[in-house]
């Protein structure tokens, strides 16, 4: 005889001498109490068929469905492995329970997917995401055109070209940006100086520091870290804006009232960022080469003045003007990047954390391999 | 015991400044299926809100299930909880889960049940709410509105709770389907004895499956009672409410 006592719900099964088996059920057989019937009667299935057996249900206070479905599942069990079961005391509510689920119970089952399709599971998922990376950059490949398309419009009527919007993404992507930017091109300017000036105070060149600083700064370093602090800000930041217009049904409001989105949202965005990434770069410099200047003095006890003196030989006005230059291409990237990730969130909250972390890594990759294209363009031509 | 399930008595409610309840009195009896009504805006679903817990009224009582709600320990508070269930007008399915597991996700968190056990209760809700057997693979940005609602009822019912909170539950649902759910309804309460709360403009629900309802204006419960209490009562908003054009086709056609 096998027993078990839940909070309410119990289930007792009886084997006899002369082989009838009799299953008594009592208690309140409700969602919360029915944990141990379940395993009781799961070795119950398991140890009978071509049976018979009497169920007694009197003693039972209360189903609910889950008890129902429970009830259900297994004598539905039974019956398929031959057993005969006779059913005693079902009281009203069991039937009128039973009737309600019996009316709602779907015959086919879904079997399990069979074992050589989940070993071959990993190519599937391999090629899937083959395929998903394709798509992708042909949709981007649409995106862009879209954009075009609504940039060539927006050149033929200047007009159209939303100002507002502009001054308020360059107010929120640029001033707003300050603070992080000049903190980070600092540091920079701080690392590099304390690099170099340790090198070069070994070779008692420690003049050459502002070379060092002048180039690098305002050719490398100022555009690729203004550009990533820009990235992980501002692109990140499009792509949330635009895949929470996307959930709320907002985009699809503008296309039907005729804002194409395009206009309205996307290039506005691209136009302001592509302004302000060259005037933060800009100013980066500016910091980068002052905290240069600083650690310098400190370190290297190289005054102030000969340290502009020095930077007006060596740093050609070109340096400068080539790190501005690369602002514009990488704003672009950024903020494309940012709006296609933004249109591609579903309905879904997940999928805004997941395409705004796309947003910023492709965002990132582009800068980087765009810069790389730009040193070899340049070192190829000679500038 | 007191046979009111839900009392609320004086309840003041504001955001800010403005006043959404001022003195709202209500009570709902076991096993009954009660309605709220009320123009939109006349703060229903706030009310809602306040007997399931997700806001605290500025002041006065709201007692459910004999408990006073401004006087819960955090296990009373989580146990009660688990008494009751809620279907919000929006829906509010967890989006990064399929139907299946947003019906089945109570089942699976609060029982030990085993997992194909859990599957097929999950598919009879899915049935019992009148949705195909197929949407339940889905996710709910793939579902349209009507599906969403039928979905965020069976999750509701997926614990088989005492105590049944719907707010507009027929809205966005075919005629046929509003019919279906207000038998499945009945049906429940029925077997079950189950205390359904609903917010509802349906004069088809009021009149088949709301036992007692009580019309939200002016801040206050204008009427309170049976329909025909209710109907009774020479209150403008009541009078409104029932015996505008609509209403009026109702009544001829009887019950
Ligand atoms: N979070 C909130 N902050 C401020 N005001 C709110 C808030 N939620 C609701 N309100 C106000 O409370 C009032 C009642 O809102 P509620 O959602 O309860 O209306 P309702 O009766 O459910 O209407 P409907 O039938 O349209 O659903 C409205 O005037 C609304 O503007
Ligand atoms: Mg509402």
């Amino acid at each position: 005889m096998t027993s078990c006592q839940a909070d309410a719900a119990n289930i007792v099964f009886d084997k006899s001498t002369d082989g009838s088996i009799t299953l008594t059920s009592s208690g309140s057989w409700t969602v919360n109490a029915l944990d141990n019937v379940a395993a009781v009667l799961e070795q119950a299935v398991k140890k009978y068929s071509h049976d018979i057996i009497c169920w007694e249900l009197s003693a039972v206070e209360r189903y609910d469905s889950a008890g129902m479905a429970l009830f259900i599942h297994y004598y539905d069990q039974l019956i398929t492995q031959q057993c005969a079961i006779e059913l005693i005391g079902a009281t009203q509510q069991h039937q009128d329970m039973y009737r309600l689920l019996r009316r709602y119970i779907q015959e086919d089952k879904t079997p399990a997917p069979a074992l050589s399709f989940r070993l071959l599971q990993p190519l599937h998922n391999i090629g899937k995401a083959s395929v998903a990376f394709v798509q992708d950059i042909m949709a981007f490949l649409a995106f862009v055109g879209e954009s075009f398309i609504s940039f060539l419009y927006a050149v033929r009527h200047p007009g159209s070209i939303r100002g507002g919007a502009i001054v308020k993404h360059i107010e929120e992507a640029g001033v707003r940006a300050l603070p992080i930017v000049a903190l980070t091109s600092f540091l920079i300017g701080v690392v590099i100086a304390y690099q170099g000036a340790v090198q070069l105070e070994k070779f008692g060149a420690n003049i050459f520091i502002v070379d060092m600083i002048g180039l690098s700064i305002t050719r490398e370093l100022a555009p690729l870290i203004t550009a990533i602090v820009v990235a992980g800000r501002t692109g990140s930041s499009y792509t949330a804006q635009l895949g929470v217009m996307k959930i709320t049904d907002e985009i699809d409001a503008m296309r039907t009232m005729g804002f194409e989105p395009h206009r309205f949202l996307v290039l506005p965005r691209i136009f302001a960022l592509m302004i302000t990434l060259p005037l933060l770069i800009f100013f980066a410099d500016l910091i980068g080469i002052l905290a240069g200047m600083f650690i310098s003095h400190l370190h290297l006890n190289l005054s102030y003045t000969e340290f502009f003196n020095r930077l007006q030989t060596v740093l050609e006005v070109k340096h400068v003007w080539i790190g501005i230059l690369k602002g514009p291409f990488f704003a672009w990237l950024i903020a494309a990047v940012g709006c296609f990730r933004g249109f591609q969130v579903s309905k879904n909250t997940d999928s805004i954390g997941r395409y705004t972390t796309m947003s910023v890594v492709n965002a990132i990759f582009l800068v980087i391999a765009c810069d790389a294209l730009f040193s070899v363009i340049f070192t190829e031509l000679g500038i | 015991m007191n046979s009111s399930v839900i009392s609320v008595s004086e309840l003041v409610t504001m955001f800010g400044q403005s006043v959404i309840h001022d003195g709202v009195n209500l009570s709902v009896r076991r096993g009954e299926i009660y309605g709220l009504l009320g123009g939109s805006g006349s703060g229903k679903s706030t009310l809602l809100k306040e007997m399931i817990m997700l806001l605290r009224p500025a002041s006065g009582e709201i007692r459910v299930l004999d408990k006073d709600l401004s006087t819960l320990s955090v296990d009373e508070a989580a146990q009660l909880r688990r008494r009751w269930g809620v279907l919000f007008q929006g829906g509010a399915l967890y989006s990064s889960l399929t139907v299946e597991e947003n019906i089945g996700i109570g089942l699976k968190e609060y029982t030990d049940l085993p997992v194909t056990l859990i599957r097929e209760i999950v598919q009879i809700k899915i049935e019992m709410v009148g949705l195909p057997a197929t949407a339940a693979r889905l996710y709910p940005a793939e579902l349209s509105g009507g599906m969403i609602k039928r979905v965020a009822l069976a999750r509701a019912l997926s614990m088989d709770p005492e105590l049944l909170f719907l707010d507009e539950p027929t809205s966005g649902l075919d005629p046929v389907g509003a019919e279906e759910f207000d038998k499945l309804i009945l049906e429940l309460r029925d077997i079950l004895g189950l205390t359904i709360v609903m917010v509802t403009h349906d004069l088809d629900s009021i009149w088949t499956v709301v036992d007692r309802l009580a019309v939200l204006g002016e801040k206050k419960v204008v009427a309170e009672g049976s329909l025909t209490d209710v109907l009774a009562n020479q209150h403008p908003i009541v009078g409104q409410f029932f015996k505008g054009a609509r209403g009026r086709i109702r009544s001829q056609h009887g019950k």
